[in-house]
């Protein structure tokens, strides 16, 4: 039996084998798909070069060649394959590096977001009553405010860097989350299956963490995917107003904000991160479309 | 006879409580406002009694304004003050411009006003119509074209293109004027009133600084209108999609009924009540987009009113601009869930 039939097999004879062969199904489906696909590849080539940035920066990121001769060299130049900015710096490396600080807002954002919405959902869903009350209606005040705004303030409040950035946006970041996974919750509160885990004297906090978030996850990771690349035009909407990340960091956001004042006679100082951002924050929606239409049947027209 | 009134006050008795239930809603999510943006007041590592006074202060002038700014009080105490104060319009003043922050905000606000309106037509005119074009060419090239230029909406940083408009429209062609609201030569050519330029340039027949005025804001109000346009071609779409899949809609085909008044009449007329929630909430969106839009655009509105003030750690204006961002933002909420209810007579029947 070939692994793809065994993949395939209507009558799976383990738990890891239906398990394999749904994820195996999906992949399927997501395959067939070609511009979710080419939205996975930009992910993945985000991923591979912010591993590898030391090895493809041809430059160093933050410390640029001689003032004199090699400031603001058009794109196409000898060595500098997208030009130099202000500092002399290759404009190349400094995106190459800025896929790290990418990475790492969205991939923050996500591990503290996430729990949070699943905690604040599921619990609000599974206990009802004034619970859910009180939970929902501090969500729906969060929601109240435009996000960005929130961020600012946030900022404002922590002070600028990226470590306050990511934070800010994480803190705005969960309502959505904790709407999703309390709406889950409700359609799984008082099936069967629950209430034999109580029968049996399992805790509510067990039935929460083992029984109920693991159905949640799905549509919440969906959820994630399509929001990532808002979470990255957040990050580079704070970076140019000189919120987020601080100079010299490659911050692609802060780099447009630092080649304005070059826009008319050296535009390709300001362009080339925003062309960067635009790129990734496509692929994370390419991707995002595919898998919802894949996962969520709902959603499919 | 008696049947019938006797309906209607239920049904006005229900609709009282639907009401009153809203209200609630709305007053704990401004309560909320409130507490959030009095915590992130709180949590600043600024000293606010320091901002005040200087940081050469002797200790006496510095304990006095201490107790003045009632920071010796529990917090709550602290929460209460703040609420009296909000409630009277009591901002605090702003440090950069020494003025309350109210005035501050009046100020500035018919700039975005005018920005954000303006935006949302453009947003309208364009998106609904891409939106039924795309609905009735599902899965065409209008369709695809469609999808493509939303997809680039959701995925450009709404900066950067306001800088690369700049520098195609402005700096390389000319076709519309730079940064700024109007030019200085036509500053004095008409007497503000509203605050709204092109408004009252237009009422006093000033139409050489009208015509100054409409190339200043034509960029960022494209700008703004694609963002909404993005989002709002797709609703429509959708909800097209649903309507063209309604029996009605066979029937009248099969009577005979030319298909654009099938589109444009049958269809869009039932489509039309949830869109008008959605361009209400879009409108509210732009007030998202025009902080960053307005720093590009050097455009004097609310949203650089508390860029700037982020910039100089100005927490009074900060707090007060995002707690009158928050209540438009509940409010233009609280509007579309009201049309809603006003408009379709089916949920207006089911309440």
């Amino acid at each position: 039996m070939s692994t793809r039939a065994w993949l395939l097999s209507d009558h799976p004879t383990s738990r890891r084998q239906a398990r394999l062969g749904q994820s195996y199904r999906t992949w399927l489906a997501l395959r067939g798909n070609w511009l979710a696909m080419v939205g996975l590849a930009i992910v993945l080539a985000l991923v591979l070069v912010a591993v590898f940035a030391p090895w493809l920066a041809p430059y160093d990121p933050v410390v640029g060649k001689d003032l004199n001769t090699s400031r603001l060299l058009p794109p196409l130049s000898p060595g500098h394959l997208l030009g130099t900015d202000d500092l002399a710096r290759d404009i190349l490396s400094r995106l190459i590096y800025g896929t790290r600080l990418t990475l790492m807002v969205v991939a923050l954002v996500a591990v503290i977001a996430t729990p949070i919405g699943l905690l604040v959902g599921t619990t609000a869903g599974y206990f009802g009553g004034w619970v859910d009350t009180v939970l929902m209606r501090f969500t729906d005040v969060v929601l109240a405010f435009p996000r960005l705004i929130l961020a600012l303030a946030f900022v404002a409040a922590l002070g600028p860097g990226i470590e306050n950035a990511i934070i800010a946006i994480a803190i705005t970041s969960w309502p959505p989350y904790a709407r999703l996974a309390r709406a889950e919750t409700l359609t799984i509160r008082d099936s069967d299956f629950i209430a034999a885990t109580r029968l049996q004297g399992a805790s509510s906090t067990r039935i929460i963490w083992k029984h109920v978030v693991p159905l949640c996850m799905s549509s919440v990771i969906v959820r994630v995917t399509l929001d990532m690349a808002g979470i990255i035009l957040t990050a580079a909407g704070l970076g140019f107003l000189g919120l987020g990340a601080q100079p010299p960091q490659p911050e692609w956001g802060a780099m447009i904000a630092g080649g304005r004042r070059f826009l008319i006679d050296q535009w390709w100082v300001a362009t080339m991160p925003g062309i960067a951002i635009f790129i990734v924050s496509l692929g994370f929606n390419l991707l995002g479309d595919g898998l919802r239409d894949v996962l969520d049947p709902k959603g499919r027209k | 006879m008696t049947g019938t009134t006797h309906l209607r006050g239920r049904r006005g008795a229900l609709w009282l409580g639907k009401f009153a239930r809203l209200v609630l809603t709305v007053a704990v999510t401004f309560f909320g406002l409130l507490l959030v943006t009095f915590l992130i007041g709180r949590i600043v590592p600024v000293d606010p009694v320091l901002a005040v006074v200087g940081d050469r202060a002797p200790k006496s002038v510095y304990d006095r304004v201490y107790i003045e700014l009632g920071l010796d009080k529990p917090l709550w105490e602290q929460f209460w003050m703040y609420l009296q104060k909000v409630f009277t319009g009591d901002f605090g003043i702003s440090f950069l411009s020494k003025r309350p922050i109210v005035d501050d905000i009046a100020r500035v606000f018919p700039a975005t006003l005018e920005l954000a309106t303006v935006g949302i037509i453009i947003g309208t005119v364009v998106g609904v119509p891409a939106g039924i074009w795309a609905a009735v060419r599902q899965g065409k090239w209008p369709d695809q074209l469609v999808r493509v230029l939303g997809l680039v909406g959701y995925s450009a940083p709404i900066f950067w293109l306001g800088l690369l408009g700049l520098l195609v429209f402005y700096a390389k062609l000319h076709w519309v004027a730079g940064p700024g609201r109007i030019d200085i030569a036509y500053e004095y050519a008409f007497t503000p009133k509203t605050g709204l330029i092109l408004w009252d340039t237009a009422m006093q027949g000033q139409w050489g600084a009208f015509a100054n005025a409409f190339s200043h804001i034509i960029l960022p109000a494209s700008l703004l209108g694609y963002f909404s346009m993005a989002y709002i071609s797709r609703m429509t779409r959708s909800f097209m999609l649903a309507e063209l899949a309604q029996e009605y809609v066979t029937t009248a085909r099969v009577k005979g009924v030319p298909e654009w008044r099938i589109v444009w009449v049958h269809a869009l007329r039932n489509a039309a009540v949830p869109l008008v929630t959605v361009i209400a909430l879009s409108y509210a969106g732009l007030l998202e987009g025009s902080v960053l839009t307005e720093t590009v655009f050097a455009w004097p509105g609310l949203g650089q009113y508390l860029t700037n003030s982020l910039q100089n750690a100005d927490m009074n204006a900060v707090l007060g601009g995002t707690l009158v961002i928050g209540a438009i933002f509940v409010g233009l909420n609280l509007l579309s869930d009201l049309l809603y209810n006003v408009l379709d007579p089916r949920v207006r029947r089911r309440a």
